[in-house]
């Protein structure tokens, strides 16, 4: 803007101002206990005190990474976020291996990892089979991952919806009477790769299984990121007729820029949970070279510029993205890492 | 609720290749600028009539100015720093111009070597000269959410600045945040401030994308009334405070959001998406933008 020194490219003064933002320190107070209770959005601007980050970059986004990344590197990454203040760490998926060879650890990286207390380690269970697989491993909590979209169903587990929530009350079940809570997964909830539009009626009735069935919380996915903040707002509507506002979650994917937008948006109808990945680890299968995950650093720089509690200490959080995206040989895909750490050492 | 209408005012041409590492020949320039003229956007910033010496990348901007397709209902400004440039615009066919002040006294002294005062000052003398002309003048303000240098800027001081570049007879005042380092809780703080000073019908944002921000800022500028809003095709022009890191927010992004939320701007979406296709190529570069890099199939 204006007529700028073509000379100037490092300022003395910008790390200093980087210091001084919010986001650089410690994080506030300790998170208060897990799930956000109605009532909480006690801040003047109407917007939840408190939101509940869960990071999903080591299965989300590793998943979705071209290259594999060999099993102690996972579990340096896992034990790097635990550190971070996150209080929900996505861990690994028991897949079948074939299916999804990235995850094909999962036993080692679930018995491999430090289990920091407050911190919870959930992983994805498609059907019973996995679920067992995941306890004897260890898992003390569980997702399962339903889609509004009958062809995206077929395409991605080869059954319909209605298949799909036979299998996951079963999980769902044999995780109630061994006391494991289950995480639910809407996917394609604001657009769907082959379907194209998807009705908000949809993601509702399918959320309303989910949470029916024991789900204690439902994270509702822009699988494609090609929603807006119109369209998030109509499906959330739609959404909050059937299922309590505090067990309710954003997964916003960011293929087409719009995902803090989003977020924004769903925070600012009372959303208090929202999905993020390290880096913005993992590109989107549905369009060669695009982008997927939000960036949990880029969300957390949102939400301390609103004042909103995360108890994640941001820079941490770049810090464990450096070294993952060094281990992956990529860019971060995190516009605040690019803007922080190419104005040389932040010290 | 939101604004039925937005006017997109797309900076690409200016903001974008001033702030982009290779520099592209004249003819170039004018192809872009026309092929943006069909794509619907109603506001193109054309060129700045600085000196060469200052910014080499607008040294061709008598030929850019005289080249271009002047569509009718559209406005190409150009930037004036002074009443030199501003006579040289005029000359060279200039129907608005744009002068650029701060919110930030270190600013002003880093970027044009004198206080804000002395540099509302030299703007005068462009407004006395615009007005007996009947040329209309955009007023910008830098450092809106944050400095490079100062850090934190007060609201207040945001609000003075816009207050007298407006009461200086500017139709409207583009509020940057340079640095990109502002998000939906310091806008909203901002636009307070200069909404008590400044008309909402008289303001646009003007958000970069460096901390990856603009779109949640530009929502929330939206949602208190602002219905002006800059972009840059592509996303041209990096941050030239953060080695690496991006600049001016993308004007197809944007549109997909506006698009998304029913907000009627005029603008061809595909056209606009085939114009930055074409930048990225002659500056030999990927684009900036999430839309077309999604919609792009290798």
């Amino acid at each position: 803007m204006g007529t700028v020194p073509s000379a100037l490219k490092h300022c003395l003064s910008y790390q200093h101002l980087l210091k001084e933002q919010l986001w650089i320190g410690e994080p506030a107070a300790p998170p208060p206990p897990a799930a956000p209770y109605p009532g909480q959005e006690s801040q003047e601007s109407g917007l939840p005190e408190y939101i509940k980050i869960v990071e999903v970059g080591p299965r989300d986004g590793l998943q979705n990474e071209k290259v594999i990344i060999p099993t102690d590197i996972k579990i340096e990454l896992i034990n790097r976020l635990s550190k971070t203040g996150l209080p929900a760490i996505e861990v690994t998926s028991f897949v079948s291996s074939k299916r999804v060879p990235q995850m094909a650890d999962h036993k080692e990286v679930m018995r491999g990892i430090e289990r920091h207390p407050g911190v919870q380690y959930p992983v994805l269970t498609p059907n019973l089979q996995g679920f067992h697989s995941a306890i004897a491993a260890g898992a003390t909590e569980v997702s399962v991952f339903g889609a509004a979209s009958e062809s995206f169903s077929k395409m991605n587990i080869n059954c319909s919806i209605e298949e799909s929530i036979g299998k996951f009350e079963e999980v769902a079940k044999s995780a109630r009477n061994m006391n494991i809570p289950v995480r639910g997964y809407v996917s394609c909830a604001l657009g769907c790769p082959y379907e194209g539009k998807i009705t908000p009626a949809k993601v509702a009735e399918v959320s309303k299984r989910l949470y029916s069935m024991g789900c204690y919380e439902i994270s509702l996915g822009d699988t494609i990121g090609v929603g807006t903040p119109g369209s998030m707002k109509r499906m959330l509507e739609a959404v909050m007729k059937e299922i309590p506002l505090s067990a309710l979650a954003v997964h916003c994917h960011d293929t087409y820029g719009q995902a803090l937008a989003n977020i924004l948006t769903a925070i600012q109808m009372g959303v208090a949970v929202v999905d993020s990945s390290v880096a913005g680890l993992g590109g989107c299968p549905y369009a060669r070279g695009a982008t997927g995950n939000v960036a949990t650093e880029d969300v957390i720089y949102m939400l301390n510029g609103l004042g909103i509690n995360t108890g994640v200490n941001l820079y941490t959080v770049m810090e464990a993205g450096n070294f993952i995206c060094t281990a992956l040989n990529k860019k971060t895909n995190s516009k605040v890492a690019q803007a922080s750490f190419n104005t040389g050492t932040i010290s | 609720a939101f604004p039925k209408r937005v006017k997109v005012v797309e900076v690409g041409p200016r903001d974008g290749l001033q702030n982009e590492k290779n520099v592209v020949p004249t003819p170039v320039k004018i192809n872009l600028i026309n092929m943006l003229s069909e794509t619907g956007l109603p506001v193109i910033e054309a060129t700045s009539f600085v000196s060469p010496k200052w910014v080499p990348q607008m040294a061709d901007h008598a030929e850019v100015m005289r080249g271009i397709n002047k569509l009718p209902g559209i406005s190409y400004p150009v930037l004036t720093p002074n009443l030199k440039g501003f006579q040289a615009a005029v000359a060279a066919g200039a129907k608005e111009v744009a002068i650029f002040g701060a919110a930030s006294e270190l600013f002003t002294k880093k970027n044009i070597n004198c206080s804000i005062d002395e540099s509302l000052e030299r703007f005068s003398e462009v407004m006395t000269a615009a007005r007996a002309a009947s040329i209309p003048v955009r007023g910008y303000v830098s450092c809106v959410l944050g400095c490079p240098y100062e850090g934190k800027i007060s609201t207040a001081k945001v609000a003075e600045v816009s207050k007298k570049m407006y009461s200086m007879g500017c139709y409207e005042i583009s509020l940057g945040d340079t640095i990109g380092i502002g998000t939906p809780g310091s806008m909203k703080e901002m636009l307070t401030a200069v909404m008590k000073e400044v008309p909402v019908g008289a303001l646009a944002v003007h958000c970069h994308d460096t901390y990856g921000q603009a779109l949640a800022n530009i929502l929330v500028a939206l949602q208190m009334g602002v219905s002006v809003v800059d972009a840059s095709v592509a996303g041209l022009g990096g941050c030239p405070y953060a080695q690496g890191a991006s600049g001016n927010v993308a004007t197809e992004d944007l549109v997909y959001m506006l698009n998304g939320l029913g907000i009627h701007t005029g603008v061809d979406l595909q056209k606009l998406m085939d114009t930055g296709t074409f930048i990225c190529n002659a500056l030999n570069r990927r684009t900036n933008s999430k839309v077309s890099q999604a919609s792009c199939r290798l």
